[in-house]
């Protein structure tokens, strides 16, 4: 563990990535994360790693898809309008059982949106995105030494599971800095072989990677192969906070900024003489629904509060399954909500 | 008397007679009997014509043709 | 028939790299000639072990199927970007991009352009026979003008669809490319052409000098509904005269 540094969410990210022996980036400039990617411009290079500034995201995307089957740690980073160019590779990615990192720096949308901090890609990280039945793990940060620490386990999960691993942060988080303290990096080759790769077919017979079979019957089969695989992965990955839930009357569900900022909330309605609570999930899939059932099941309220018209809002209300109140606040268009305007929403539920 | 021979994989052969039009000496031919995927299969009509030129097997898309020739006295 | 082969040489078989895994291709396409090409290629430079080759979308999608190689199936489009993320992952590794006219010169024009122009060290071949096969013979870039398909049931009007591409001429204009060459395979000469022209780009990617392009004109005697010794002819005396045949950059 090196002394704490005072770093940006994006280089904190992009730092974290080379730690943890992301061998290869590619990507396509876009704000808000272009400072990621000048990151990996600037240091791929000179550890004698790869950086390409691909065509586009989609060429960002395949040649992630490539790296990742070479057996390599690979990495690509994007916003929002870039992340839905992404999702054809996404699902590729998904189908191979293969790892790979994936960042999301929410801006607003739909469209162009602007490049102002939101989180209106809930849906698309979470739902599958793409096409085919799959999912990926997507991992919320709300600080940014948790970024840099969610960004490790991202390509260790991506490994363990050979699933695409997305950190689902905003522009907000990217832009902020704050002291970061990054754990030693890891050397690539001290990191278990992948006998699946493609790294030729010496002794072996040759490996095929592949999504793709014109036989409904084994299709079926790899299918339920990928279901048992995030059967697994819900079962042991599920990754959440709870900040003052237990005597809490209210909660306010959020990830990500918002949490960040609730959890000021908190502080403020509790002076105040309202029992606030937060719960924070960590991992946006698997999401964990049991976990806030419980707390559902203690306090009369569970407010979400998102920076989108209301997405994990429909999770919230699926695991609570009307066991409590479930109102919702939410801010769009790159409109960042404030501490006041959540409380003030907060205290309409209040006693 | 031949000097080369071809030997055809009548069960790979998809009977598109690509190595009959290659043939320089006309050695083959469609069979008038079908293989297991219902094909004219090739074969060889007239193999004492065989020179071994090997221009059948580079034709044959579905690389259904070995070819010999004779082994020449030092 | 038995044949009896003793006290004869074997001059013609299948090339060691090659699975006996039949192939799935209509009677008389070019695909299959040019899948033994790519086999022997791999024989006779020593390379099986090391060797990845990428699988496209369309009728060439079980091209991982062919080779006793490391392989992986690419999106549609993508195999090019697919090829740089496995070379530059390991630059050891001998990298084929198996692309038809659709993948490589409509859906994939951008990962096809850009990975010729940062000089990635791959091979691609690009299998141009004008027409969509796999999904029932629609107007492909490639598509000469009149041309019939099932999307130009008229056949290929320039002033409505625009004309056939000549992608390997617009990549032999870049500076990067080592080695970008338009070859054919309806005749025995113009076969022996190919596997020198083939084994060329191989051996630029074994000694490392970057980016080969080999495109191959084929036939797809199904969809252009024509014999297989017919289609050949239409090879020469037509396609060729959209789309010469030879060397266009060769920095080797």
């Amino acid at each position: 563990m090196e002394e704490r540094k005072l770093m940006r969410g994006n280089e904190v990210i992009a730092e974290a990535a080379i730690r943890a022996g992301c061998q290869c980036y590619f990507a396509y400039p876009i704000t808000p994360q272009a400072e990621l990617l000048e990151h990996m411009a600037k240091n791929m290079p000179r550890l004698g790693r790869t950086f390409v500034q691909a065509e586009s995201e989609l060429g960002a995307i395949n040649m992630v898809y490539g790296a990742a089957a070479a057996g390599v740690r690979a990495m690509t980073s994007s916003s929002s309008p870039g992340i839905s160019l992404k999702q054809e590779g996404i699902s590729y990615i998904a189908g191979a059982n293969l790892p790979a990192v994936i960042v999301n720096m929410m801006r607003g949308g739909p469209g162009l949106g602007d490049i102002a901090p939101a989180q209106g890609d809930y849906f698309q990280a979470t739902k599958g995105g793409g096409h085919g039945d799959y999912h990926m793990i997507v991992l919320a940060p709300s600080t940014v030494p948790e970024a840099g620490e969610l960004t490790m386990l991202a390509f260790d999960l991506a490994d363990k599971y050979r699933t695409p691993v997305m950190i689902l942060a905003d522009g907000m988080l990217g832009q902020m800095m704050e002291p970061v303290a990054l754990p030693d990096p890891i050397d690539p080759a001290s990191l278990p072989k992948k006998e699946w790769a493609l790294t030729g077919a010496k002794g072996r017979d040759p490996n095929i990677i592949l999504s793709f079979d014109l036989d409904p019957e084994v299709l079926k089969r790899m299918n339920l192969e990928l279901q048992r695989k995030y059967h697994d992965i819900e079962q042991n990955e599920l990754r959440y906070e709870e900040y003052q839930t237990d005597d809490a009357d209210i909660v306010i569900a959020a990830y990500g900024t918002v949490a960040r900022i609730a959890k000021t909330v908190v502080r403020m309605a509790r002076a105040d003489g309202i029992k606030l609570g937060l719960f924070r999930p960590i991992t946006l899939w698997p999401f964990p629904y049991d976990k806030l059932r419980t707390v559902a099941d203690r306090v009369d309220t569970i407010l979400t509060v998102e920076m989108s018209a209301g997405q994990m809002w429909e999770d919230v209300r699926l695991a609570v399954a009307e066991r409590a109140h479930t109102p919702f606040y939410g801010e769009m268009g790159g409109v960042v909500t404030t501490p006041n305007k959540i409380l003030s929403e907060v205290k309409k539920y209040a006693g | 008397m031949a000097k080369g021979v071809v030997v055809i994989d009548e069960d790979r052969c998809k009977g598109c007679g690509l190595c009959i039009a290659a043939c320089p000496q006309h050695v083959l031919d469609f069979s008038e009997k079908i293989n297991k995927s219902g094909y004219n299969y090739a074969y060889m009509k007239y193999p004492e014509k065989c020179v071994g030129c090997a221009f059948c097997a580079m034709t044959c898309p579905d690389v259904a043709i070995e070819v010999y020739r004779e082994k020449v006295a030092a | 028939m038995p044949v009896n082969t003793e006290n004869m040489i074997k001059v013609f078989g299948r090339p060691k790299s090659m699975t006996d895994v039949r192939s799935t291709y209509c009677p008389g396409c070019h695909h299959g000639i040019l899948t033994r090409i790519i086999a022997q290629t791999i024989d006779e430079l020593g390379i099986a072990d090391r060797t990845v080759t990428i699988a496209p979308v369309g009728c060439a999608v079980f091209a991982y199927l062919w080779y006793k190689c490391d392989a992986v199936q690419a999106s549609h489009g993508r195999a090019s970007a697919v090829a740089t993320g496995i070379k530059r992952a390991n630059p050891k590794l001998i990298v084929l991009s198996y692309q038809g006219d659709g993948d490589f010169a409509s859906i994939g024009t951008a990962e096809s352009i850009h990975a010729a122009n940062r000089g990635e060290n791959i091979t691609v071949i690009f299998v141009n026979n004008q027409v969509y096969g796999m999904t029932g013979g629609e107007m492909a870039p490639t598509t000469l003008i009149g041309q019939r398909t099932t999307t130009t049931p008229a056949g290929r009007d320039p002033g409505y669809f625009g004309y056939p591409i000549r992608f390997s001429e617009l990549i032999a204009t870049l500076d990067a490319p080592v080695y970008v060459t338009r070859q054919a395979l309806y005749d025995t000469r113009r076969i022996m052409d190919a596997e020198k022209a083939i084994k060329k780009a191989f051996t630029y990617q074994v000694e490392g000098k970057g980016y080969s392009l080999v495109e191959v004109l084929s036939t797809c005697p199904t969809n252009w509904h024509m014999s297989p010794v017919d289609a050949n002819r239409h090879v020469t005396e037509v396609v060729t005269k959209a789309f010469p045949l030879g060397d266009m950059v060769d920095r080797g």
